[in-house]
């Protein structure tokens, strides 16, 4: 069966405001994105940023107050009605009194082209358990139920809202391993994280929220360079700026007064070539661009209005 | 067509619940036969209908709107686990979704039934077979409004209070309506039959004469079903959010 897949994900001047007991809480404040089919995106950004009121609104959860929502050309319901859109939510734990197979084939009857129970199971590495009952299995294996649950449907679209968030180390990589593989079936898939490095690591894109906007869109390389990069402070007068952004590692530089500074994606690099090319420079000071201080800057400087009360 | 699996493990997975077994199943049971068995031939004042048949028909309405309600406490359930939110990115339609918990309710109501009509006629309620299929065909019709209740209260109650709201609705229920002993006149005769649960009761009736309900009886059992069932669709349709 071929599915429509045209137009891939909009979302155009997305706007939602909750009105909490402390006043309106404006999770989400005029979002436009759009993502291709078949492209794997990471909607990164810290607690109450508004990854998951997007991912409601996305899902047809949740009501924009303003702007719209298409997924693959159609509303969210119609997309849902449709069969094409899998999905984990944050929050959720499995229904009791059925075993692992039985829930999946639950919900596998509830779609119009799903994937065999069995394919599912195996791919969501649950073979093992299939017979175990739901309300018995450890963080990890429900995570990976939860998991199999939103692909037996075979959507065109995946969206997984912080999927690893109960999961040790080893849990995490085998989730991811698995997440790839379906992703390589060429689907389009979203996630939401908290980790830079999950978004690096398996997106090709990363979509950086803060305090309900998007803050910064683009390759996870290109991301990862500017937030999760280092910079490079030396003194360094008379240099053309033009030769240090030149440098092997470097994203941009920028000058305060005698002092160079140089935005970095691999600082490593760039003090080798530094202090080769140019043995003049002193006072070399490196520093982390933590991802929290990287959002900060991103965000710029605070709304005049801004609430302290943030959505999850 | 999809909804037919759904419907099929939803029965699996209420099934393989012990609870209900003790509060539907066993707990009428268990009182029928201490209430009724010392003295099942005997005539009680003012009904016309011997101990056994009489709570048989009691019990078994206590049982069936406790295993009707009951829907409740498993929607509460699956919205506190977040299922009902992942169950709305389904193409499960709202109506299969009702038709599931509502049928699975009445599976559930018509066990309890059975079981009890089975320990009526073990101690003498014998009746023409047309009457027992009438009786139940009430009782069936009688279910409706606390079909809908138990939808209504799923999607407003959290679980910690459901069980306690249930118990309480279903006790003071069952006492207005004349389960425990028979209430023929007075204030609580005339209050009562604006309940549903009254007519439900009254189902036993039948066993005296054949005679099912009058139209008052019909047009409370309708309006009832009708604003319940309007209460339930509103309370699941404002019920979205993350719980």
């Amino acid at each position: 069966m071929t599915v429509q897949t045209e137009g891939g994900i909009q979302l155009r001047g997305l706007v939602k405001t909750f009105h909490g007991p402390q006043g309106p809480i404006r999770a989400v404040r005029g979002i436009d994105l759009s993502i291709g089919a078949g492209e794997t995106a990471a909607l990164l950004g810290p607690n109450g940023a508004g990854k998951s009121t997007t991912i409601d609104m996305m899902l047809g959860l949740a009501k924009p107050d303003d702007g719209t929502v298409t997924v693959f050309g159609r509303p969210p319901r119609a997309a849902v009605d449709a069969g094409l859109i899998g999905a984990m939510l944050q929050t959720g734990e499995l229904i009791r009194d059925l075993s692992v197979r039985e829930l999946v084939a639950m919900m596998a009857a509830l779609y119009p082209d799903p994937l065999d129970v069995d394919e599912a199971l195996g791919i969501a590495g649950l073979k093992d358990i299939a017979k175990q009952r739901t309300q018995k299995l450890s963080g990890g294996q429900t995570q990976r139920v939860r998991f199999a649950v939103a692909i037996v449907s075979n959507p065109e679209l995946l969206v997984l809202d912080e999927p690893t968030v109960a999961m040790d180390v080893e849990g995490r990589r085998e989730f991811w391993a698995i997440m790839r593989g379906f992703a390589a079936r060429g689907k389009t898939v979203l996630f939401a994280t908290h980790y830079l490095e999950e978004a690096d690591a398996n997106a090709d894109r990363a979509i950086l929220m803060a305090r309900g906007r998007i803050v910064a869109d683009g390759p996870t390389t290109e991301i990862k360079a500017r937030v999760g990069g280092r910079t490079l402070r030396a003194t360094l007068p008379d240099v053309d700026l033009a030769g240090l952004a030149a440098l092997p590692g470097v994203v941009s530089a920028d000058r305060h007064g005698d002092a160079a500074i140089l935005s970095c994606s691999d600082s490593d690099q760039t003090v080798r070539a530094l202090l080769d090319q140019y043995p003049q420079a002193k006072d070399i000071e490196i520093v982390g661009a933590g991802l929290e201080a990287a959002f900060l800057e991103l965000t710029g400087e605070p709304d005049i209005e801004e609430p302290e009360v943030v959505a999850t | 067509m999809n909804g037919v699996v759904y419907l099929r493990f939803e029965l699996l997975r209420t099934f393989r619940n012990r609870r209900f077994y003790f509060f539907s199943l066993g707990f009428p049971v268990i009182f029928f036969w201490l209430i009724a068995s010392p003295q099942h031939n005997k005539i009680i004042g003012g009904t016309g209908l011997t101990y056994a048949a009489y709570y048989m028909i009691s019990l078994a309405s206590f049982g069936t709107m406790m295993s009707m309600i009951g829907t409740g406490a498993r929607i509460a359930g699956e919205r506190q686990v977040g299922w009902t939110r992942q169950l709305r990115i389904s193409p499960l339609s709202t109506r299969a979704y009702f038709r599931a918990k509502v049928l699975t309710g009445y599976a559930m109501a018509l066990m309890s039934l059975l079981l009890l009509y089975v320990s009526g006629a073990l101690l003498g309620v014998s009746l023409p077979g047309g009457r027992w299929l009438a009786m139940t065909g009430l009782i069936v019709v009688g279910l409706l409004p606390f079909a809908a209740l138990g939808v209504l209260v799923g999607h407003l109650v959290n679980t910690d209070s459901v069980g306690p709201l249930m118990g309480g609705l279903v006790s003071i229920l069952a006492f207005l309506s004349g389960t425990w002993f028979p209430i023929t006149s007075g204030f609580l005769h005339s209050f009562g039959q604006f309940l549903p649960s009254w007519w439900l009761v009254q189902a036993r009736n039948v066993a005296l004469d054949g005679q099912g309900w009058n139209a008052r009886g019909w047009i409370t059992v309708a309006a009832w079903t009708a604003i319940l069932t309007a209460s339930a669709a509103w309370a699941y349709r404002r019920d979205t959010g993350r719980v």
